[in-house]
């Protein structure tokens, strides 16, 4: 599923919304994801999850071309735990359907 | 605080001006959609934030990190997410703060 397919089910499930206001939707609470995630804020959905940002320390790395040390930083990646039922739901249906793109 | 469902609920209401009930129903089925299309073994990709990715995992022996005793981990379908380029970048700018 694509972002686009996913404002077209969305926009299904509320006939009384035009497509163009589903879109807008989706794109807003997604900025807003992004937004939180990117000033340090967590993010939790019950029932699906929780995204945070977890630290990678300080290391030293290596120019692959050059094969010269570089100092790198400590920088912070986004992590998700998926929540309860969204793990239940999922590995009940591991036995009945196969991972699709 | 972290952000809730709630949070995301009033930023329709303020930004695009769906009432209470619409915004909050637009942010349910938002996360039910998600976790629908997973439920059925669709990956969700959403271009600008991240995939949500399924991966069916093998038993494997484990242990209770407490008392050291051997319980075999059951095979399984776990969701894993991967972070899109736009979103790793904006977080790793991210000095933190405390």
């Amino acid at each position: 599923m694509t972002k686009s397919e996913l404002i077209e089910a969305l926009a299904r499930q509320q006939p009384h919304l035009a497509q163009k206001d589903v879109e807008l939707a989706v794109k807003c609470i997604i900025e807003k994801m992004n937004q939180a995630l990117s000033s340090g804020e967590r993010i939790e959905i019950r029932g699906f999850g929780s995204f945070s940002l977890h630290e990678r320390p300080p290391r030293m790395g290596r120019n692959p071309k050059t094969g010269d040390s570089v100092a790198l930083a400590k920088k912070y990646v986004p992590h998700f735990k998926p929540g309860k039922e969204l793990r239940d739901r999922v590995d009940e249906s591991r036995g009945k359907c196969k991972i699709i793109d | 605080m972290a952000l809730t469902k709630a949070d995301f609920a009033e930023r329709l209401f303020d930004e695009l001006g769906l009432n209470k009930r619409e915004a909050k129903e637009m942010v349910e089925l938002f996360f039910e959609e998600i976790k629908g299309s997973l439920e059925n073994g669709e990956q969700v990709k959403i271009s600008g934030f991240g995939k949500f990715e399924l991966r069916d995992k093998n038993s494997r022996p484990g242990r209770n990190p407490k008392t050291g005793e051997e319980i075999p981990i059951t095979a399984r379908r776990v969701v894993t997410f991967r972070s899109g380029q736009k979103l790793k970048a904006r977080v790793e700018a991210y000095a933190g703060a405390e």
